[in-house]
């Protein structure tokens, strides 16, 4: 890390950037199947799923990048999952305070992000290792690259599965007269696998990967 | 001396954070858990309040009522007495659950206050095939047990769903679901409602 003040803005939007695309967790990294194949029926839960990681990452790595000098080699991961699983029982219980129907939805998934290895990663990786600002903005461009990520797939499976996206209908439904037939299968952990696979394959068409 | 001062050195940045961390959630759970609670009130209400329309208040019964599960297990039912304004029963509310095609079917119950026609059922939470057992969530099928008898009820797979009778109609392409919700519903009226009268609070409902 070169500390000199030119590099610094350079690296910072580097760092931002390089969640949202370069090493996005889910499409390149393949960090957090569970949930991404998981909430992703609809675009509303796979949003508040995407939220609740962006805060438990952004908490998480503050306090990790604040007590990394403090860290015992041996207990770092110890000390990575105690905080993590903190963050999430508050981020479960601010869910079921403001967002009860989603809470519900969401089910356990919520205290399942204290497993997300997106999260945990990045303790490791980034905030156990760098200062507090680079720590934030990584876990920012990290929990944001996974939110656009989830609701992506969650969109084309919601419109598929429903003819509608955010809940506001797009595809007139045959029994209101239009012509699309709702595909369940969509909705399903089938579509879910399907959807994924090609947009991995998109994904790593468009790098130039081959597969 | 010398083992517990390295334990120390060691794991006192562990055992502080626990502390911190615990202290944190502690006061995030005191914060915020009327609020929780408040929810979960409201989601009953808006529920039983589709269900039995004149409720407006509902008084947890003292004690809850013990019931046998499929398997023989005993459950304990939280039954909820449904008050009108004027402080009079209209019915009677608990929430039951049993296993359906996918995942556990969670449901609530209403009953009338005499406890013998079902004022209806909604669904908490289900996991059935969506197109589906998910339309045991649809407004048709759920309209065959309003004003049904709070007994054994039977499914068939062909009727007149707008019948209201002891026999339900199956959804076409779901009997495990249909059949799930009939058995759910059924093994919970049937013994709230022997439980209840074993222990006098149905009966001499107008008294109360």
């Amino acid at each position: 890390m070169s500390n000199s003040s030119e590099a610094k803005p350079a690296l910072y939007s580097q760092t931002l950037l390089a969640g949202l695309w370069r090493e996005n967790p889910t499409m390149r990294l393949l960090l957090g199947m569970c949930p991404t194949l998981a909430v992703t029926a609809a675009v509303k839960p796979a949003l508040t799923m995407g939220c609740c990681v962006i805060f438990v990452l952004v908490c998480s790595n503050i306090i990790v990048s604040l007590m990394r000098n403090l860290l015992k080699p041996h207990l770092r991961i110890l000390m990575f999952t105690l905080t993590i699983a903190a963050f999430v029982t508050i981020a479960d219980l601010l869910l079921k305070a403001y967002q009860p129907d989603m809470s519900e939805t969401l089910g356990p998934y919520v205290p399942l992000i204290i497993v997300n290895c997106i999260i945990i990663c990045r303790a490791e990786a980034c905030a156990s290792k760098n200062g507090l600002v680079i720590s934030i903005i990584d876990a920012v461009g990290m929990g944001v690259g996974f939110t656009v990520t989830l609701c992506v797939l969650a969109s084309i499976r919601e419109l598929l599965a429903t003819g509608a996206i955010f809940e506001i209908q797009m595809l007139p439904l045959v029994k209101d007269g239009g012509w699309f037939v709702k595909w369940a299968a969509m909705g399903m952990p089938v579509g879910a696998f399907i959807t994924l696979g090609l947009m991995l394959g998109l994904v790593n068409i468009v790098t130039g990967k081959k597969a | 001396m010398n083992k517990i001062k390295h334990f120390f050195r060691q794991s006192w940045l562990l055992i502080v954070a626990s502390f911190l961390f615990g202290l944190l959630i502690a006061v995030t759970n005191a914060g915020l858990s009327p609020r929780i609670e408040q929810n979960k009130i409201n989601k009953r209400n808006r529920l039983v309040g589709g269900l039995l329309p004149e409720a407006k208040n509902f008084v947890a019964l003292d004690a809850p009522v013990e019931i046998e599960s499929a398997r023989g297990r005993k459950e304990n039912v939280e039954v909820y007495k449904a008050m009108s304004e004027a402080g009079q029963c209209v019915g009677w509310s608990f929430n039951a659950s049993g296993s359906g095609f996918a995942d556990k079917i969670e449901l609530v119950v209403a009953v009338d206050a005499a406890f013998e026609k079902i004022a209806g059922f909604d669904v908490l939470s289900s996991n059935e095939t969506p197109g589906f057992g998910d339309q045991i969530k649809y407004d048709y099928y759920r309209s065959q047990y309003k004003g049904a008898p709070a007994s054994e009820l039977k499914l068939v797979s062909i009727g007149d769903p707008k019948e209201i009778d002891s026999k339900i109609v199956a959804i076409t392409g779901a009997t495990v679901s249909s059949e799930a919700v009939v058995e759910i519903v059924s093994r919970f009226v049937t013994q709230v409602k022997e439980q209840m009268q074993k222990k006098g609070i149905i009966g001499n409902v107008k008294q109360q």
